[in-house]
């Protein structure tokens, strides 16, 4: 469920890229009066202002944010003002221009958005970076994660709920079998979670725990502690049956790291703030005892952390 | 300009009433000249034969229709039944036959996916989970073995880049990369990983580029059989010279010696590219060439009867 807070009547976009407008006006920026505006507002209501912002204003709104504001809070808003399609392909793009850590974006965009959303980024990606987004993650990544992320980012997995319990047994023995022998770069492993249907994965999964007495997470838990595929290989997973379990996990490191890591924080909000950040929310709460609005405002401060407060529906607007 | 399409008539012939004084001559002159929004028009008000599938915008047959279909219009050759599909049904369809085919027919994997648009690949997708409640990519995973499937999956997979911008250095390098690999001895061209990357990724227009530096360095031609595996060649072939392929192809299919199997490429071929105005004119030309008669004079010579003149018909909607 989305944490986004929106009212029932809004104003029209015109009159909203008005206000924008004045938040610009003169020295300095009104970032609350950015924040009541574009925190309150779905998706579809932030294209038709950036719409109408244009047609009046003769700017894009994301230039005129990108030359008003910095630091986290312009990263915040710059994300979140974006249509999700962009957003992804934006995300996806920086990630294959990034170091290791990155892969972890390209699972994540890969795995935990549905197949139309997944599709449409990569239309996006088209459009704003004039190729594929295959074959940068391609160009930019080399053996065994080129072997896992390029069938993540390419596949258009089926929606059904239809699922095959016996393919669920054979597929859950195969897993078995390659797991026990740490082969976790596996063709076949590969193969599953990069092409079967979610509903299918699951199903596969909670064979997998009926017939060897363990969850698939712990069994992976076996491994090199610094085997970073291993690591993807997990998270991979976890993107693939309980996303929000791996949402509260990457919440989680971001927070109690030194200093915080931002990147990952506002990239979790903004891109689930209109899906399902209730939930994660309190899942987080569920395991680490403190509300997640309470942990993230400890740890950050200023027009950052109002915009992250507005987002998860806990400002007064 | 088409013929408006006769919906009545055309019923009536899909019902069986065939012999109840429909002109089968004209109807299959209005189908065959029809052009795809009459057919798409057809689909959508024959709620008998075609069910909306309104998430992925296509049409789909029934599949009594199909087998109906079949029955009435064997003289076809299948010719109608494919024609009368959703393009995506259709190449869903032939990629679900070749699986279950095995091995030999694997060709026509590599001929869907790599000769049809980005969109249209990606809609014959939507259509493999309509039609069959999975993905084209995880049957095909889980149905070929050994060192074509990496190549398989990735090509199926690909959603290209459509625009003409082309980095001619990346080209250059990638040129140089497939000479080594072609050079190299040990494992085979289709399971260098990097082969498979700049195929299954890489834009059209690039790989143009990529073609000409790779003939220019290695003087000898990419198309030229540069692996072991079939289908990599084939791949090569259809991404970078559709109309050479198809030409091929379809002088397979007129043979004198050809078996049943190569036989039905020409209706797949006609119907699949028909629509295709530009494609199908590349195609005649290139058939031209390489065999020195024209395309419509060797149908005339070696097909008989209404299947014929449904080719024909086809044929020259390109005119």
């Amino acid at each position: 469920m989305a944490t986004l807070k929106v009212s029932d009547s809004v104003p029209a976009p015109s009159e909203d890229a008005e206000q924008l407008r004045t938040a610009f006006e003169g020295w300095g920026t009104n970032e609350d009066l950015i924040i009541s505006i574009l925190g309150h507002r779905s998706a579809e209501q932030r294209k038709q202002i950036r719409q109408s912002y244009h047609e009046t204003y003769g700017e894009d709104l994301l230039k005129t944010l990108d030359k008003e504001l910095s630091n986290d809070f312009e990263r915040a808003i710059l994300l979140w003002t974006l249509e999700p399609a962009e957003r992804d392909a934006l995300l996806t793009n920086e990630a294959t221009k990034r170091w290791t850590s990155s892969n972890q974006v390209l699972m994540e965009v890969a795995c935990t958005r549905t197949s139309t959303q997944l599709l449409h980024a990569r239309q996006a990606y088209h459009a704003r970076y004039k190729k594929s987004l295959e074959e940068d993650v391609a160009h930019h990544t080399t053996g065994d994660f080129r072997k896992l992320l390029v069938p993540l980012v390419t596949s258009y997995r089926y929606e059904g709920d239809e699922v095959n319990m016996t393919l669920a047994k054979q597929e859950a023995k195969l897993i078995h079998e390659k797991i026990k022998d740490k082969h976790y770069t596996d063709e076949d492993v590969i193969r599953i979670l990069s092409t079967r249907s979610k509903a299918q994965i699951n199903a596969t999964f909670n064979r997998y725990q009926d017939d060897h007495g363990e969850e698939i997470l712990k069994s992976l838990e076996e491994g090199d502690d610094d085997d970073k595929f291993l690591s993807l290989l997990r998270s991979t997973i976890q993107c693939l049956t309980r996303p929000e379990l791996y949402f509260v996990d990457v919440l989680r490191s971001a927070i109690n790291k030194t200093g915080t890591d931002e990147g990952a924080l506002t990239r979790i909000v903004t891109t689930r703030a209109e899906i399902d950040l209730k939930v994660i929310g309190e899942e987080y709460q569920r395991r680490n005892s403190i509300p997640l609005e309470k942990a993230i405002t400890k740890d950050t401060r200023g027009d950052y952390e109002k915009m992250l407060v507005a987002l998860l529906g806990e400002d007064d607007a | 300009m088409a013929l408006p399409l006769d919906l009545e008539s055309l019923t009536e012939a899909f019902s069986g009433n065939l012999g109840m004084g429909v002109d089968e001559n004209a109807l299959i002159s209005t189908l065959g000249k029809s052009h795809k929004d009459h057919r798409k028009l057809f689909r959508k008000a024959s709620k008998g034969f075609f069910v909306e599938d309104e998430e992925r915008a296509f049409e789909k047959c029934h599949d009594h229709f199909v087998r109906h279909l079949k029955l009435e219009f064997s003289r076809f050759n299948n010719a109608v039944v494919m024609w009368a599909m959703h393009p995506w049904e259709r190449d869903a369809r032939l990629m679900k036959k070749a699986l279950k085919k095995g091995e030999e027919a694997y060709n026509l994997i590599v001929e869907v996916a790599c000769t049809r648009s980005a969109e249209d690949l990606l809609g014959a997708r939507k259509a493999y989970h309509s039609l069959f409640d999975q993905s084209m990519e995880e049957d095909i995973a889980s149905h070929v073995h050994g060192p074509n499937r990496k190549l398989l999956v990735g090509l199926v997979s690909a959603y290209r880049y459509e625009g003409n911008k082309v980095k001619d250095d990346s080209a250059k390098s990638e040129a140089k990369i497939l000479a080594e690999a072609v050079a190299s001895p040990g494992e085979e061209v289709v399971e260098k990983d990097e082969v498979v990357r700049i195929l299954t990724t890489r834009s059209k227009p690039h790989l143009q580029h990529v073609y000409k530096h790779f003939n220019d360095i290695k003087g000898s031609d990419l198309l030229g059989g540069v692996s072991h595996s079939s289908l990599l060649n084939e791949a090569l072939l259809c991404l970078l010279k559709p109309a050479v392929y198809f030409s091929k192809i379809l002088d397979a299919s007129l043979n004198n010696e050809a078996d049943k199997t190569t036989k039905k490429w020409l209706t797949r071929v006609f119907v699949t590219r028909a629509d295709h105005s530009d494609e199908m004119k590349e195609i005649k030309e290139e058939y031209n060439k390489l065999y020195g008669e024209t395309l419509a004079q060797r149908i005339q010579d070696k097909i008989k009867g209404n299947y014929r003149d449904f080719l024909i018909t086809l044929l020259s909607k390109s005119d």
